[in-house]
């Protein structure tokens, strides 16, 4: 059996290898890539992100992938935002006013409350909400990576949350699409299960 | 929640450890990789990799260093040590590091931070201050000065006054180190480290003196520390980092448990 290949977007930011280092720990055939023809035929598409939502919305526009981003998330084949990958898959941040997101979902991103250290950079645990297939085999109580000062606001969505102030998305589960606000590629076993569970949909 | 994190530290030389490290069933003892490893199934929350690379030639071996614990390490990993501009930490960054560390060139040229946050993210910028308790007419008003080259040079600057300004030109945490404490096995600087938490929003990480695990406690309860960095006390096989969260545990510090049940 050939392994599947997923699509993780390279647009030039950050530290992308350990997504696709994660990925290929755990039987994938993930390649860094910026090229439409294998986004639009690879079986899974990961769009990672670090760094501030404005710069990372500037990068995807400046390397044409913001539309094949949106198109992967619509196509039905399994789709996961990590981190700010996840907030770019909104409509907006308070971190970079006027700056469309991709508005694969409904809503924006809030910056994390006063009353907590931010950047929000730690382990922290989260509430797992049932019948999810990201999740699938967690528990509330399972230990995550984060690292971000902004998150999304619970909803119909969310997969998981995150206490830290309040209560944030730690994981999103729409049909095919889905995103984590943590890292699941630095979140030892429990990540490389969680990412696990993504290959496995394919 | 707050959840503190236990760090080690490691001094890499050309890619390979230079502190003796006392784990017998290693393969190679010498190689970062395997042992951060080891580190990551202990429970570790981080790593840090603090290369001590002389010769500028020999830098690329570290670049390499952070390509290969890429593909082992799911853990997040800092590298800092001798980074001078934006393209030293990109190379780091894109060869798989998450955190890049700066400290002599961020004194020198502290754009140096803004650049790095605003290319990267705060979130990958760590400034890492290295203080000594000075008491002459030149001391600083906190009575703790910022030191380079191993705790050598004087430069004159408030530690705490640095840590801030990091915070305000973009460094996302601040990686303290008493060079008083550093190596006495005596514990944290408690009275520095409670300083800067104090004066600063971002997570600080405490560093330099802990030879014990009551050590490590003492840094987040006493201290006020988000995280906790150590070196001798896990390479010479005394503790483990499983033991050293028990034992924070049990001091009523949130932690991750070493062996999460899942």
């Amino acid at each position: 059996m050939t392994k599947p290949l997923i699509a993780v977007l390279d647009y030039g930011i950050g530290n992308l290898r350990s997504a696709q280092k994660g990925l290929q720990k755990v039987g994938a055939d993930a390649r860094l890539t910026a090229d439409p023809d294998l986004i639009e035929s690879a079986a899974a598409v990961v769009l990672p992100g670090v760094g501030n939502f404005g710069r990372c919305m500037e990068a995807l526009h400046a390397t044409g992938l913001a539309e094949p981003a949106v198109a992967a998330a619509a196509s039905g084949r399994p789709f996961l935002g990590i981190c700010v990958g996840m907030q770019l898959m909104y409509e907006s941040s308070e971190e970079s006013p006027g700056v469309p997101g991709l508005g694969i979902l409904s809503g924006s991103i809030n910056l994390l409350p006063d009353t907590v250290k931010r950047p929000q950079m730690q382990w922290n645990t989260v509430a797992v909400a049932e019948g999810g297939r990201l999740l699938a085999g967690f528990e509330t109580g399972s230990w995550f990576y984060f690292v971000h000062s902004y998150a999304a606001a619970p909803g119909p969505e969310t997969a998981a949350t995150c206490s830290y102030g309040i209560d944030v998305a730690a994981a999103i589960e729409v049909d095919n699409v889905m995103a984590t606000q943590f890292h699941p590629e630095k979140s030892s076993r429990n990540g490389l299960a969680l990412l696990q569970n993504f290959v496995t949909l394919i | 929640m707050r959840t503190a994190r236990v760090i080690p530290c490691l001094d890499v030389d050309a890619g390979r450890v230079v502190k003796g490290v006392n784990f017998v069933d290693l393969v190679d003892a010498g190689d970062p990789v395997e042992l951060a490893a080891r580190y990551d199934t202990e429970g570790a929350d981080e790593l840090v990799f603090l290369d001590i690379t002389a010769s500028s030639d020999r830098r690329n071996t570290t670049v390499e260093l952070a390509h290969r614990a890429a593909e082992e390490l799911f853990i997040p990993l800092t590298i800092g040590g001798g980074i001078r501009t934006v393209e030293d930490a990109r190379a780091l960054l894109r060869a798989g590091a998450d955190k890049t560390s700066v400290m002599t060139a961020a004194i020198k040229r502290p754009e140096l931070v803004t650049e790095m946050a605003r290319e990267f993210g705060s979130q990958c910028v760590v400034v890492a201050v290295d203080a000594r308790r000075t008491t002459d007419a030149d001391a600083p008003a906190s009575g703790f000065e910022v030191f380079t080259h191993g705790g050598r040079t004087r430069t004159g600057i408030d530690a705490v006054v640095w840590a801030r300004e990091a915070e305000r030109l973009g460094a996302g945490e601040i990686l303290l180190t008493s060079m008083d404490a550093d190596g006495t096995r005596d514990g944290f600087d408690i009275e520095l480290t409670r300083a800067v938490v104090d004066a600063v929003n971002v997570p600080v990480v405490a560093s330099g003196g802990v030879g014990t695990l009551d050590h490590l406690a003492e840094g987040v309860l006493e201290g006020g520390a988000d995280a906790v960095l150590a070196a001798s006390i896990f390479h010479f096989g005394e503790h483990s980092v499983a033991e050293a969260k028990a034992h924070m545990a049990e001091r009523g510090i949130s932690v991750r448990p070493a062996d999460p049940a899942g």
